[in-house]
């Protein structure tokens, strides 16, 4: 328009960052501080936010997403609460093994696809696993403004239950923790129809408990701009395959292990992107041809634009056979 | 450098005027011949120096007339001013995200001083020293946005972001062209939008949406737009519709070179980084057309635009019927020599304007050496 065209890069800006922490949980899970080189403070972000961490793995820079598990008002240092996932792609073990203090890295400016509906009158979350989270930055900026807000958290047992004995000891009237292998679970219909008008759920967690809760708030008659998901989409690790990219007038493989987003990038193709996990919307990208089969794995396009073979979200999806795209 | 404020009025008497280097440094909006509609969005990070893109909320040498016509305005109608109760995070950020902008970009005149939530505000223009409690609205004289809005130039919408969607959930609005906010106050993009003409079927607004939805913290955008007010008036809202309407009509070809005012907008968008709210500042900016003409360029590519301009946007907003004298003025501007690409005025390259060739030949003198 007016100013020499600055183009936008793909993805949101990017803040240096040391590791000046790093806190094993419990067996699976491992917690990361950060904090800024240059001393400065962090940007305040909004509970439910994640940020995205550029991973330098020899030849490779992985970008995987995770929910920031710091007190939104402390912006001294940011944390995030890394899950080892032995089938993954390899993003959770580079972090689990491959990271020390002191190291320098960087981690994208606060994306939040699950914020606080704001006009509640009460939060309930419903977190699964390594699903609690987002809900450790809500709960904090909740407690801040003296929100009304309780957490349903459902672990397998109780060597694994990251960040319980903290949430029961601070908040010990708003937290219930439920063992599956104790065979407890958390009595949704009872639990959703003891609520008062204005509460809105949240759920984080694996695919089935999140459909659990959609199904059952809409069972008992919520609105459904009252129920909130985010589901950490991360991508699969998948047969190989081709692509042409017809702008750029490039072929290129995609990996067993990496993303298609990864391997346009690798290419050297700017694509945009925000959250890199299905949710955002902001990789979506046209398909010009397509000989073989869809294996859509986004939480963006509905279901008729799945299966209408026209659109792919490049950072979870996959394809098996080739195809051709507008990039 | 250190602004010199105006003392002027956007009201009775209209003293509103513009320096030289306002002029120079005024948004034209154009950088073709032409003009169509589009969302035009770029990134708000700078800008040549002096430019009103340089920083993140210019501050000019309307400054002060413009806080005491809000403040009038105000006065007069407090629904102006007006925030739904779960915005009041939103105002927070707001409030902090100004005040860290103008002290780091104006030290000479804003002064914050931060002491965990005990902060100190310090506005020397205004003359406001003022110590408070971040996050705390008991010890401000008003909510947070309002404060914060009373001190910076434009209007401004929070935009609550909900389910994929946009909701006009706060503002501060009285410089605002014909739209109202206790109108417009809780709905969503699409309602809001919903009176502009050719954009819908251009999917415009479907993509605008997408864009705004995803505008990440500390990447924010921005774009111009543009209207015509006839005399220097900031409040041109429909509540007051009564007041500035008729003075359309009071446009003759003696005084449309000082009374026609181009409009525009600089149209900001951040991502609020505690509340994940948008807000979007539309700050206006007007200039007088016999200003206008002073750089030969903008003299030259405003009667072609206006010129080409379909009339359903020369009706939308609101100045279909004095586009003949409009144009009958700016015509004997334009030479009909070629202009330079982009928005600059470009003082130094482009040629004079050339009397002889000039495409309307009516005889009069035209005093085209304003250029000082
Ligand atoms: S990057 Fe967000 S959906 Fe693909």
């Amino acid at each position: 328009m007016n100013t020499p065209p600055q183009k936008s890069r793909p993805g949101a800006e990017q803040i240096p960052v040391v590791v000046s922490a790093i806190v094993p949980l419990n067996d699976l899970v491992t917690r990361f501080e950060f904090c800024r080189p240059d001393g400065q403070e962090f940007p305040p972000f909004s509970g439910g936010a994640h940020t995205v961490v550029e991973m330098r793995d020899h030849d490779r820079t992985r970008l995987n997403p995770y929910s920031l598990t710091s007190d939104p008002s402390d912006s001294s240092i940011y944390a995030i609460s890394v899950r080892r996932d032995e089938q993954g792609r390899g993003g959770s073990l580079f972090m689990h093994r491959s990271v020390s203090v002191g190291d320098a890295m960087n981690i994208t400016y606060p994306v939040n696809l699950f914020s606080l509906d704001l006009r509640a009158k009460k939060h309930l979350f419903l977190a699964g696993g390594i699903g609690i989270t987002p809900f450790m930055s809500m709960i904090a900026q909740l407690e801040r403004m003296t929100g009304n807000w309780e957490l349903h958290y459902s672990v397998r047992n109780e060597a694994l239950g990251t960040y319980v004995d903290q949430l029961r000891y601070k908040y010990p009237n708003k937290v219930h923790v439920y063992y599956s292998d104790q065979n407890q679970r958390i009595g949704l219909e009872q639990l959703l129809d003891g609520q008062s008008l204005g509460t809105h759920v949240y759920v984080c967690g694996p695919t089935g408990m999140i459909d659990q809760v959609h199904g059952a708030a809409a069972a008992a008659g919520w609105p459904e701009e009252h129920t909130h998901s985010e589901e950490f989409l991360a991508p699969q690790p998948g047969k190989p395959f081709e692509v042409r990219l017809c702008k750029s007038e490039l072929t290129i493989q995609v990996g067993e292990n990496e993303s298609l987003l990864e391997a346009i990038e690798r290419s050297g193709v700017d694509a945009p992107y925000l959250c890199r996990g299905g949710a955002c919307g902001q990789c979506e990208t046209d398909v010009i041809r397509a000989d073989g089969e869809f294996v859509h794995r986004d939480h963006w396009l509905d279901d008729e634009q799945h299966s209408s073979g026209q659109k792919i979200m490049p950072c979870v999806s996959r394809f098996l056979g080739t195809l051709e795209l507008d990039r | 450098m250190t602004i010199q404020f105006n003392e002027e009025t956007f009201r009775d008497d209209y003293s509103f005027h513009n320096s030289a280097r306002a002029i120079k440094r005024f948004p034209f909006p154009f950088h073709e011949d032409s003009y169509m509609y589009s969302v035009n969005m770029e990134q708000h990070r700078g800008g040549p120096e002096g430019s009103v893109y340089e920083n993140r909320f210019d501050v000019d040498e309307h400054y002060l007339a413009e806080m005491r016509d809000r403040a009038m305005v105000l006065a007069d109608d407090p629904l102006r001013c007006q925030s739904l109760p779960h915005m009041t995070l939103a105002g927070w950020d707001l409030l902090e995200v100004i005040m860290v902008s103008k002290s780091e970009d104006y030290p000479d005149l804003f002064e914050l001083h931060r002491d965990g939530d005990r902060w100190r505000w310090i506005n020397k223009p205004m003359g406001i020293d003022d110590t408070f409690t971040f996050l705390d609205e008991t010890t401000l004289p008003y909510g947070p946005m309002e404060y914060i809005t009373r001190q910076a130039q434009g209007d401004f919408c929070i935009l609550d972001q909900r389910d994929e969607m946009l909701w006009m959930d706060a503002g501060m609005i009285t410089t605002q062209a014909d739209w109202s906010l206790d109108f417009d106050i809780g709905m969503n993009f699409f309602e809001w939008h919903a009176p502009v003409p050719l954009a819908h079927e251009l999917g415009i607004f479907t993509r605008a949406l997408k864009f705004l939805l995803n505008i990440p913290q500390g990447a924010p955008a921005r774009r111009l737009n543009w209207t015509m007010t006839v005399n220097p008036l900031l409040d041109t809202s429909p509540e007051n519709y009564h007041k500035w309407g008729i003075q359309k009509t009071s446009l003759t070809p003696e005084n449309v070179g000082s009374k026609q005012h181009l409009r525009v907008e600089l149209q900001t968008f951040f991502r609020l980084p505690r509340s994940n709210a948008l807000v979007f500042p539309i700050r206006c900016y007007l200039i007088a057309f016999q200003d206008l003409v002073s750089m030969p360029k903008w003299g030259r590519r405003m009667h072609r635009v206006l010129r080409e301009l379909p009339d359903e946007l020369a009706t939308y907003k609101g100045f279909i019927d004095n586009r003949p004298m409009m144009l009958d003025y700016l015509s004997k501007f334009d030479d009909g020599q070629p202009t330079s690409p982009g928005v600059w005025p470009d003082p130094e390259t482009e040629p004079p304007l050339n009397t002889e060739i000039r495409n309307h030949t009516d005889g009069n003198s035209v005093d085209h050496n304003r250029s000082a």
